[in-house]
C-alpha cells in the first residue's frame, strides 16, 4: 500500500542530501569536461580558474566591496517594497473594496517586465542609488502585494470571527489576528521575493555603479573576463542559497507552533 | 440580567443558484440564567440562528434583543464557542485566554491572574504554557470556553462545541460544562444535533424544523441539578430522549427523502 517509489514521503532520509549533492556533481562534471575539451580554447574557463578568480578578488577586497554594495541595495529596496506592500496586501486580501481597488491594477502592472523600466528609472531617479532601489522595488513590490493579499485571504474566517465576538475593531483584527495568523506564510512570501531581488540588483547595477556584483559581472563582459563572470555567478548562487536556507530555518523556529496547528 | 428575545427572525441567503431560506420566522426567548439547547437535523439553520444572535450574521428580517437592547453586531456581552477550533496557534493556552481580556482595564498581572483562574476552572492550569498544537481537541475547546468566559459575558453561545470530539471526551465535556454553568449561572444558548447532549445539559430543549427553520417544539427538562452521568440511564432521561427523538425524527426523515430523490 505505498505510493510510487519516488512519491512516497519516506523514500530515504539519508539518501536525499546525497541526491542533492549528485545534482551539483553532474553539472560540475559537465563543466569540467567541457572546459577541458581540446576544442574549448579557453571558453568556458575551468571551475578552478573561476573559483581562483573569486578568491583573488576576495583577497584584494574587491569581492567584499561588491557584495556589500549589492546587499545594501537589496536590503534598502526590499525593505521599502515590503513596508509598502504589507498594509496594501492586507487590505486587499481582507476587504472587498481593497480587493477591487488594489488587486486588478497590481495584476496589470505585474506583467510589465522590470527590464523595460531601466530607462525610466534613470530619468526618474538619476544615476545614483535611488535608481537601483527603484528597480528592486519595481521587481518585488507588485508581486509582494499580491502574495500578501493571498496570505491574508487564507487566514481562516473562524479566527476573524472569534476576534469579532471579543469585540475587537476591524483595525485590531487586521493587526492582531490576520497579520499574526498569516505571519508564517508572509515569512515565506518575503523569502521568495527577496530571492528575486538578487536578480534585479544585477540589472540595476548595469547603470553607473561604483561597486556591486552586477557591476562586476558587467565589467567581466566588457573585458571578456569569463572567469570573473562565472566566479561571480557562483557567489550569487551561494549567497542566495545560504540566505534562503537560513531564512527557512529561522522561519521554522519562529513559527514552530504553527506548523501542525489546525 | 441577561435575557434574550428573538422575534420573527428570518434569514435568506442569496447565492448563484438562487435564494435559500435558512430561517423561516424563529421566535424564542431565553430567560436570564437559563440553559437552552436547540436541536435539529443538519442544515436546518440552527447555526445561522446562533450566528445572528452572536451578531456575526445580519438577519433578513426580525429582531434579536438582549435585555431589551437590539443586537446589531458582535459584542463582549455575548461569548461564543465555535465548533471548529478557533484558538490562536501562536499563543499558549494562557495567552489565548489573556487575548480575550486584552480590552479589559486590567494590569498585566491582573490579566494573567484572571486568565489563570479561568484555566483552572476548566481544569487546565497545568497546561497554561502549552500551545494549541500540543493540546487535544477536548483541551482546545476547554481553553476556548475559558477564553470566552474570561471577559464575563452574560450569555454564552455555543455552536456544536463538542461536535468534533470523540464520544468519551464529549460526555466529560458535557459534565464540565454543566458544572461551570452551575457555578457561573449565565444564560446559555447551545446548538447541537446530539439529543442526549441536549437533554443532559439543558433546562429546555427546542426542536427546529427543516429549512426554513422554525421552532417546532419545546421540551422542558426537569431533571435536578447538578446533573450527573448516572441520570443518563434514568427512566426520566430516556423519556425525554424519546420525546425529542420523536419530534426530530419526522424532520430528519423528510431531509433523507429530499436528498434521495
Amino acid at each position: 500500500m505505498s505510493a510510487g517509489p519516488g512519491l512516497s514521503p519516506r523514500s530515504g532520509r539519508i539518501r536525499l542530501p546525497l541526491i542533492t549533492l549528485a545534482s551539483f556533481g553532474v553539472v560540475l562534471a559537465l563543466w569540467l569536461w567541457w572546459s577541458a575539451h581540446p576544442t574549448s580554447n579557453g571558453f568556458p574557463p575551468t571551475p578552478g580558474r573561476s573559483v581562483g578568480r573569486v578568491l583573488w578578488e576576495a583577497r584584494r577586497g574587491q569581492l567584499w566591496a561588491d557584495l556589500g554594495a549589492s546587499t545594501s541595495r537589496i536590503l534598502i529596496g526590499f525593505v521599502i517594497s515590503a513596508v509598502m506592500a504589507l498594509p496594501l496586501g492586507l487590505v486587499a486580501g481582507r476587504t472587498k473594496v481593497g480587493q477591487a481597488a488594489i488587486v486588478p491594477f497590481t495584476e496589470f502592472v505585474r506583467y510589465m517586465p522590470v527590464t523595460a523600466f531601466l530607462a525610466f528609472s534613470i530619468i526618474l531617479f538619476g544615476l545614483d542609488e535611488g535608481q537601483k532601489w527603484f528597480l528592486i522595488w519595481m521587481g518585488t513590490f507588485w508581486q509582494l502585494v499580491l502574495m500578501v493579499a493571498d496570505d491574508a485571504k487564507r487566514v481562516p474566517n473562524e479566527l476573524v470571527d472569534a476576534g469579532r465576538t471579543m469585540g475587537l475593531s476591524d483595525a485590531a483584527i487586521l493587526r492582531r489576528i490576520v497579520l499574526r495568523a498569516a505571519a508564517p506564510k508572509l515569512w515565506d512570501s518575503h523569502r521568495l521575493a527577496l530571492g528575486w531581488a538578487w536578480t534585479w540588483v544585477v540589472l540595476a547595477e548595469q547603470v553607473n555603479p561604483k561597486h556591486g556584483l552586477g557591476y562586476a559581472i558587467d565589467l567581466g563582459r566588457k573585458f571578456n573576463a569569463y572567469d570573473k563572470i562565472l566566479g561571480y555567478l557562483l557567489v550569487l548562487g551561494v549567497v542566495g542559497l545560504v540566505t534562503d536556507q537560513v531564512l527557512r530555518m529561522l522561519g521554522r523556529r519562529l513559527f514552530q507552533h504553527e506548523q501542525l496547528a489546525r | 440580567m441577561s435575557a434574550i428575545q428573538i422575534s420573527a427572525l428570518t434569514k435568506v441567503f442569496s447565492g448563484r443558484r438562487g435564494e435559500v431560506q435558512a430561517l423561516g420566522g424563529v421566535d424564542l426567548s431565553l430567560a436570564d440564567r437559563e440553559f437552552v439547547s436547540v436541536v435539529g437535523a443538519s442544515g436546518c439553520g440552527k447555526s445561522t440562528l446562533l450566528s445572528i444572535v452572536a451578531g456575526l450574521t445580519q438577519p433578513t428580517s426580525g429582531t434579536v434583543t438582549m435585555d431589551g437592547v437590539a443586537v446589531t453586531g458582535p459584542g463582549r456581552d455575548r461569548g461564543v464557542v465555535f465548533q471548529t477550533y478557533t484558538l490562536f496557534p501562536w499563543l499558549t493556552a494562557l495567552g489565548n485566554v489573556e487575548f480575550g481580556l486584552s480590552q479589559e482595564p486590567l494590569s498585566r498581572t491582573e490579566r494573567r491572574a484572571r486568565a489563570m483562574d479561568e484555566l483552572r476552572l476548566v481544569g487546565l492550569a497545568e497546561f497554561a504554557d502549552r500551545y494549541p498544537n500540543e493540546l487535544s481537541g477536548g483541551m482546545k475547546q476547554r481553553v476556548a470556553i475559558a477564553r470566552s468566559l474570561a471577559y464575563r459575558p452574560g450569555v454564552l453561545l455555543m455552536d456544536e462545541p463538542f461536535g468534533a470530539l470523540d464520544a468519551l471526551t464529549r460526555t466529560l465535556m458535557q459534565e464540565l460544562l454543566t458544572t461551570i454553568w452551575e457555578e457561573h449561572r449565565l444564560t446559555v444558548l447551545f446548538i447541537t444535533h446530539d439529543i442526549d447532549e441536549a437533554v443532559f445539559v439543558s433546562d429546555r430543549v427546542l426542536v427546529m424544523t427543516n429549512r426554513p427553520g422554525r421552532i417546532k417544539e419545546e421540551i422542558p427538562v426537569d431533571l435536578p441539578r447538578p446533573r450527573t452521568p448516572a441520570m443518563a440511564s434514568s427512566a426520566e432521561f430516556r423519556d425525554l430522549h424519546e420525546r425529542v427523538l420523536a419530534s426530530i425524527r419526522d424532520e430528519a426523515m423528510a431531509v433523507m427523502n429530499t436528498v434521495q430523490h
